[in-house]
């Protein structure tokens, strides 16, 4: 396992606290997590940092990260992440995104040439398509969750990733934890997940991958096409038999697609 | 004390099998289930229904804003008490409320709520709920964790758009207006009184209580279950060295008055039955978006009573659950005055509102429950907490009714 470090890095003096893990050696690379939460150093986290200096932080509003009230909108948040990356010295990292990091990370991209060098997005948020909408994961209870993330709901990573404990009070904890990611992450999606990327996504110069699982029930693939459409010189990447987190249930697959394409 | 009648105007015609079929009876329930023929015919029995209710003497007469459902048909109550301004001329009119959070810019309410106040002689209460997460986050698609900041907001707008005489900016986070002016202004000074109904969340407590406002607990479970969080209020109260005037609380109780116990049951449990099971059938999400209670709230345990308590209720219960739990006061006139007299002095209810016309429940059933209520049950209640004025009330309705002419 490499080495890493749990830390919380203050921006804005004070204004805001975050959370994050860093470690590895390499190119640095910042990796931006989805409604599903922050889950501190990560397997695929650490497969990746053979190769890079990982940074993964909580957004603002989740787990230990505050500061959420500092931000009204997206632009507030793009900007934010702008100064974290500053002051991280990652200015021109490359960026995972997965699902509402992931227009996070298409935003960041858009925003400012050379701020994401290169860019993977994973089952990204950020579009929205009449005919085939995202599922609306804030109004699933935790066994339509189970169901409804996986390809597998049996799998081992299903069994063992972003599980409810049976206690009940981890649970009440677990739940209210839950309910604070999603709210946090809610200020900048809700009711729909499209805040004008396609405005702007013509802006985006840093080589990008698009990553899905070929059943991905909560941003169906789909909208990997709409982003390749929207994206000049987008790649795409489809994992058979993979559900909407890829990097937990077919981690030595996602690492391979990502860490190549990043490595170029 | 008050006694004032409720009505949430329900869709009675939903399909028997309507739980096993749909998730929920709000957000996203199919308005093909709606017929517009018995719609119409519903709201003439229920604007009539209001009507009556005042002139069988009720204090006042509630209505209240709700969206995409079957549960409660008034997406404007406005319209509902407009035509109340016009057609009933003893009651307060309780708008219960406007969610102040969904009018952008909210100025329409201080607006709508001003001919109100002018159109029926000042007899005006305004409600501001921050409503239920149903109606504000999923129908009106409101962001969940915006949704008390923005209702503060839009309430700190509209009581300044009421006590202005002169135009003024106002720069919000969410409104930004040059020029606020209302015209009309309401007729109420310095301003209609102003109820905040909750759920029990522990913010709003301190929010009415910095305001002077009464808190209205709206709950369909009844007092006995009600009665830990209204004493965490009356708690409140006391804690912040505030006086404990009983009209500073209002609630919500469902009630069925019939000749005698039996016969209540008979009357009334097939509709009560409809509103526990239909009405209140709420996929749990729905009730609850992530971010709609804060984590503050959420810690200390208290629940919106729409969630899981209400599918329980639904799926489990009889008449005889609902009456021993005292979800719904039931029984003879004097079962009931009883009931209800021991549960506005434990709760010390200042402010009673009356839900008579219950879940399917036809016209003349209705009139019956309504009737019987008015006049076995209403008259030996009226004087309870009456050592107390009443400030929150329309003060031209708290005047003696027979006060002498001086001079």
């Amino acid at each position: 396992m490499a080495d890493f470090r749990e830390s919380i890095f203050s921006l804005r003096k004070g204004k805001f606290d975050i959370q994050m893990v860093d470690g590895g050696s390499g190119p640095d690379l910042l990796y931006l997590h989805g409604e599903h939460g922050f889950s501190g150093w990560a397997p695929f986290l650490d497969s990746l940092a053979e190769t890079f200096h990982v940074y993964a932080p909580a957004h603002p509003g989740v787990a230990e990260s505050v500061g959420l009230e500092e931000l009204d909108d997206l632009w507030d948040l793009v900007l934010f992440y702008e100064e974290l990356m500053t002051a991280l010295g990652i200015e021109g990292a490359a960026v995972i995104g997965h699902s509402y990091g992931g227009m996070v990370a298409a935003e960041l991209a858009a925003h400012r040439k050379g701020l994401v060098s290169q860019m993977a997005l994973v089952s990204s948020l950020g579009l929205w398509l009449d005919e085939s909408p995202t599922l609306d994961f804030f109004t699933l209870t935790p066994s339509e969750e189970a169901r409804a993330f996986w390809f597998d709901p049996e799998c081992q990573a299903a069994k063992s990733t972003f599980v409810m404990p049976d206690d009940p009070e981890a649970r009440q904890e677990a739940m209210i934890e839950r309910a604070k990611t999603l709210s946090s992450i809610g200020k900048f999606i809700w009711p729909i997940p499209d805040r004008g990327l396609p405005k702007r996504a013509h802006r985006i110069e840093a080589p990008t991958l698009l990553v899905w699982g070929d059943s991905d029930a909560v941003v169906p693939p789909e909208y990997a096409e709409a982003f390749r459409t929207l994206i000049p010189g987008a790649e795409l990447d489809i994992i058979d038999n993979c559900g909407h987190l890829p990097q937990y249930e077919r981690p030595e697959r996602f690492v391979i697609s990502v860490g190549s394409f990043l490595s170029r | 004390m008050k006694i004032s009648y409720f009505h949430l105007m329900p869709y009675q015609d939903l399909p028997r099998d309507f739980e096993t079929k749909y998730r929920s009876a709000w957000v996203d329930l199919p308005n093909e289930h709606f017929d517009p023929e018995k719609g119409g015919q519903y709201y003439r029995d229920y604007i009539a229904q209001l009507q009556h209710a005042d002139s069988l003497g009720f204090d006042g007469i509630c209505v209240n804003e709700h969206h995409c459902n079957a549960y409660g048909l008034m997406p404007s109550p406005n319209l509902m008490a407009s035509i109340l301004t016009q057609t009933t001329s003893n009651a307060a009119l309780i708008v219960l409320g406007n969610s102040l959070a969904l009018y952008q810019p909210p100025l329409r309410v201080a607006e709508e709520m001003a001919m109100l106040d002018i159109m029926s002689g000042g007899r005006l209460v305004a409600g501001f709920p921050v409503g239920t997460s149903m109606d504000t986050t999923f129908s009106y698609g409101q962001v969940p964790l915006q949704l008390r900041e923005r209702h503060s907001e839009a309430h700190d707008l509209i009581m300044k758009s009421w006590s202005e005489r002169k135009p003024f900016a106002f720069n919000g986070k969410y409104t930004k207006l040059r020029y606020v002016n209302i015209w009309p202004r309401p007729l109420q000074q310095p301003h209609p009184p102003v109820w905040i109904p909750g759920s029990g969340s522990l913010e709003t407590w301190d929010w009415v209580l910095n305001r002077n406002y009464v808190y209205c607990y709206l709950s369909y479970f009844g007092y006995q279950r009600a009665e830990k969080v209204v004493q965490g209020y009356w708690n409140t109260v006391a804690e912040r060295g505030i006086d404990d005037n009983p009209h500073r609380f209002g609630f919500l109780q469902l009630v069925c008055v019939s000749e005698t116990d039996e016969q209540a049951e008979r009357d009334y449990a097939e509709h009560v039955k409809y509103f526990y099971q239909k009405m209140l059938w709420i996929y749990p999400p729905f009730a609850e978006a992530p971010g709609y209670r804060s984590i503050y709230s959420m810690r200390k345990s208290v629940r919106a009573q729409t969630g899981k308590e209400a599918a329980k209720a639904a799926l489990e219960m009889g008449w005889k659950d609902y009456v021993e739990k005292g979800h719904v006061i039931a029984g003879s006139p004097s079962t009931v005055r009883e009931q209800l007299t021991d549960a506005v002095k434990r709760l010390r209810i200042g402010h009673l509102m009356c839900l008579l016309h219950i879940g399917s429940m036809p016209d003349e059933i209705a009139r019956k429950n309504t009737e019987l209520f008015a006049k076995e049950v209403m008259p030996g209640m009226k004087g309870i907490f009456s050592e107390y004025e009443d400030p929150w009330w329309p003060q031209a309705l708290n005047k003696p009714a027979a006060a002498p002419v001086v001079g």
